[in-house]
């Protein structure tokens, strides 16, 4: 990022984020994220080979959160002649950089704009995809999905399903949005609609939380799933998300929930950048409450969701708590948490708690006081350990 | 706030896009490299948005009102005639008008049949196309079996011009086994894989969007692999749904993506009640192709020579300079009630109706021509009539007496495979049907409860 030499001088180097709304300085919990040390990212190639979903011995590279989505649609791009990548300023790398050359490699047939009309992309990728092409559609920003709700709830998802015998299907079809709020992203900047789409059967939506989670599960919605997805990127994690990316093909199969961290007494459930929250209040509550262990789970893919994984967790824990950034009204914690009663009622100790953004817009000035924070989470589960 | 703080927080905010959060490049995009410049003492404006228009400086609105009326073009006038004896005769083979003259005929006893069915209460609803017969055949008689069809409702006569069977449309009308929609949409949602006409789907002008994609699929699938024929994309729509955001949406994309596909709006006076001055104040769909740059072309919609005249050249125009999307508007009158939950006297006069059924529509006007040809007589009228009522009737009742579908099908391609989530409530439905027995008629559909296994 280049600046003029002048103003260069009277800007002095950030090194924290320093958004519209900012932690106390006297804060314990209320701290700005550490990507560089946090648990969740794999800082070394040693922590990637432990994961069984990882390629065996890959080779791998330290990307950032757009540049493991660069890396996992140049592989698409290269594996099939199906796939082709188009939205709004998508030819010149996006405005998040996420198809950076990818135009130049691959072509404008390929890789190109498309007018600014949100439910003539999301049509237009519907009709591609209906032909047997793997049309990976952008929307510039969550917020800006809802003209083209219409066809992705009476369209895209359904397709399948009014086809019936014809056996036609817009199963190649990926969506991508740019979500979550970023500290000063107010009203139409900020927003996770992950719960209405969840709210569809026919699409599938998922939310990864980190770089090698973003090109494994991206693939995989391109490649191995025969349906439509609604791929949701937390637009937060795109420059301060660094990990150890492995560089060639893999997927992470979508509906299948990650145990990030095991634990014996409660278990927090989670997705995308919140989890990183729920990391930081995990290592606050296990160093002042001596002897407790908290399990962490990353959902991934949001529906169909992985009901068994989180079942077993709490019934072994017998206390949950769920973590979301959009709103606490009918947002996926309230499914969880019915799923949950219904599943583990008998080892609930405790009544589910659900930490989630409060239910009014993301007002420019008041972000820090809407979205769950460390503090937030750090309280629900003391309580529910309290219970 | 200190002053630092403000001058950091300014500082991102200047770094940011309108829609925020982009970082500058840092290298210069390619896009500029057609960059416009404007000329000192240049005649004509050259900014990006309008590279070719000139000064004026008179300062004169263009009024819409100004502009004579798109002209529609026709072959046939209503005797049957030719209009323009200049002209050779339309380069159709006798047996092929035939063809079209007898599935126009064939939708329109249908549609007799099945509108007195659901007047019975023997099918839940139906919609006729009296009066666009032939716009959905003629211009279904201009396409290959490989291009691609995405429909509104009303166009049966493609499904029956391009092989859908008196079987298919029964199976479907009564939801039965033999639906290849398996028994999930209304009535007239028609599906077919191939030729391919996408199954049919409620929400108006969705399908117009499809059609720039799949256009734009096929494009590149033929580019991919130049051996292959190449195909177009038809998309049928009616005025009515020209309102939607999806066609401003559609059209222009494909425009700018120069995809091959025609857009044949159906304009036939009316969305339900709602007459053409309600829906519009242009002249008609035709005048707006002109401004998303799209060859345009307005059509007598009852003389199926100019149809599909217009579609041929269209299908070719479609096809050159590596695809562009062309507009047909056929211009006809909606005869007979929107759909069997309408009646459409109560907005306009029955005498109206009757003078369309009576003066023009595109069944009569073929007849004639067809007269004048010898080519047909009121014999062949009769016989034809009656052999296609029998037909009907015959597919009616075996479709009226087939079963319906497993209740598995409600469940199944919801997703690719079966959700375990769907799994659980397939089997909580049995669980309850097994219950209650009394409650539920399983009749009628394939294998009772079992059909939930």
């Amino acid at each position: 990022m280049s600046l003029p030499r002048s103003t260069r001088r009277l800007v002095p180097r950030v090194t924290n984020r320093c958004y519209s709304s900012a932690p106390s300085p006297r804060a314990k919990l209320n701290l700005p994220v550490d990507y560089k040390t946090t648990p969740i990212l794999h800082h070394t190639p040693s922590s990637l080979s432990n994961v069984s979903e990882f390629p065996a011995g890959a080779t791998s590279k330290k990307l950032n959160y757009f540049q493991a989505i660069n890396s996992a649609l140049r592989t698409a791009l290269t594996k099939s002649d199906k796939v082709m990548l188009f939205g709004e300023d998508v030819a010149f790398g996006g405005v998040f950089r996420c198809s950076m050359d990818l135009q130049t490699e691959f072509g404008s047939e390929r890789v190109f704009n498309t007018p600014l009309t949100e439910q003539g992309i999301a049509g237009f990728a519907i009709g591609a995809a209906a032909e047997g092409m793997k049309p990976v559609a952008e929307i510039q920003f969550a917020d800006y999905v809802y003209p083209a709700f219409d066809q992705i709830v009476n369209e895209a998802a359904k397709f399948r399903y009014r086809e019936g015998g014809t056996g036609i299907n817009v199963g190649g079809l990926v969506i991508r949005m740019p979500c979550g709020a970023v500290g000063h992203g107010a009203l139409y900047h900020s927003q996770s609609p992950e719960a209405l789409f969840a709210h569809v059967p026919g699409v599938r939506v998922v939310m990864p939380r980190s770089p090698a989670q973003a090109k494994g599960l991206l693939l995989s919605s391109i490649f191995n799933h025969n349906d439509p997805v609604i791929f949701m990127e937390p637009k937060i994690l795109y420059r301060a998300a660094v990990e150890h990316v492995p560089n060639e093909y893999y997927t992470i199969p979508l509906s299948k929930a990650e145990v990030i961290k095991p634990g014996k007494d409660l278990t927090i459930i989670s997705y995308g950048q919140p989890l990183y929250l729920c990391s930081s209040a995990i290592s606050a509550i296990e160093k002042t409450m001596k002897g407790v262990s908290i399990e962490l789970i990353d959902l991934r893919t949001i529906y169909p969701w992985d009901r068994q994984t989180v079942i077993d967790s709490v019934r072994k824990t017998g206390r949950a708590v769920v973590v979301h950034e959009s709103m606490i009204n009918y947002g996926v914690g309230a499914e969880v948490a019915a799923t949950l009663q219904e599943g583990a009622f008998l080892r609930l100790e405790a009544p589910v708690k659900r930490v989630a953004g409060w239910s009014t817009h993301t007002g420019l000035s008041y972000e820090q006081f809407i979205l769950p924070d460390v503090a937030r989470i750090y309280d629900a589960v003391k309580q529910t350990l309290e219970y | 706030m200190s002053s630092k703080a403000i001058l950091q927080r300014s500082w991102r905010a200047t770094c940011r896009s309108p829609r925020m959060g982009a970082p500058k490049p840092t290298y210069a995009p390619r896009r500029w490299s057609g960059s416009i410049s404007q000329r000192p003492g240049s005649d004509r404006v050259l900014f990006p948005g309008a590279v070719n228009s000139k000064f004026t400086t008179d300062m004169s609105f263009l009024k819409a009102s100004d502009l004579p009326a798109i002209p529609t073009y026709r072959v046939i006038d209503s005797d049957g005639e030719l209009v323009d004896n200049s002209r050779a005769p339309p380069d159709v083979s006798d047996e092929e008008v035939l063809t079209w003259y007898k599935n126009m005929l064939s939708v329109s006893i249908m549609d007799v049949v099945m509108f007195e069915a659901q007047r019975q209460g023997r099918l839940s609803f139906y919609m006729v196309s009296a009066g666009e017969e032939g716009i959905a055949v003629a211009s279904a008689a201009a396409l290959t079996p490989d291009d691609v069809v995405f429909a509104q409702y009303r166009e049966a006569g493609v499904f029956q011009q391009r092989g859908y069977t008196l079987k298919n449309f029964m199976g479907q009308l009564f939801a039965n086994c033999n639906d290849t929609g398996k028994g999930r949409n209304m009535p007239v949602h028609y599906g077919q894989n191939y030729p391919r006409i996408h199954t049919i789907s409620s929400p108006l002008a969705t399908q117009i969007p499809h059609a720039a994609g799949a256009a734009y699929a096929l494009k590149m699938q033929d580019l991919q692999n130049p051996n292959r024929e190449r195909r177009i994309v038809a998309c049928y729509f009616g005025e009515g749904a020209a309102s939607e955001g999806d066609f401003h949406a559609a059209l222009n994309i494909a425009a700018t993506r120069s995809c091959p596909v025609v857009f044949v709006c159906r304009n036939n006076g009316f969305a339900i009640s709602t007459p053409t001055l309600e829906q519009y104040r242009g002249d008609g769909i035709a005048s707006r192709g002109v401004g998303y740059g799209i060859d345009t072309i307005r059509v007598d919609g009852n003389d199926v020579f100019a149809v599909n005249e217009a579609m041929k050249e269209a299908r070719r125009l479609a096809l050159t300079d590596g695809g562009r999307p062309v507009l047909i508007e056929a211009m006809s009158y909606r005869v007979s009630h929107h759909s069997t939950s309408d009646d459409s006297f109560a907005y306009r006069a029955r005498v109206e109706v009757e003078d369309w059924k009576r003066r023009d529509n595109p069944i009569i006007r073929l007849r004639k021509w067809l007269e004048n040809k010898g080519l047909w007589n009121d014999e062949l009228e009769q016989e034809t009539r009656d052999s296609m009522r029998k037909a009907v009737l015959k597919e009616f009742s075996e479709a009226e007496r087939e079963k319906k579908p497993p209740l598995r099908e409600a469940f199944a391609d919801v997703y690719e495979e079966l959700t375990e989530e769907a799994q659980a409530q397939m089997k909580e439905l049995k669980r309850i049907l097994e219950t209650y027995p009394d409650e539920y008629d399983l009749r009628p559909y394939k294998d009772g409860v079992k059909g939930l296994d």
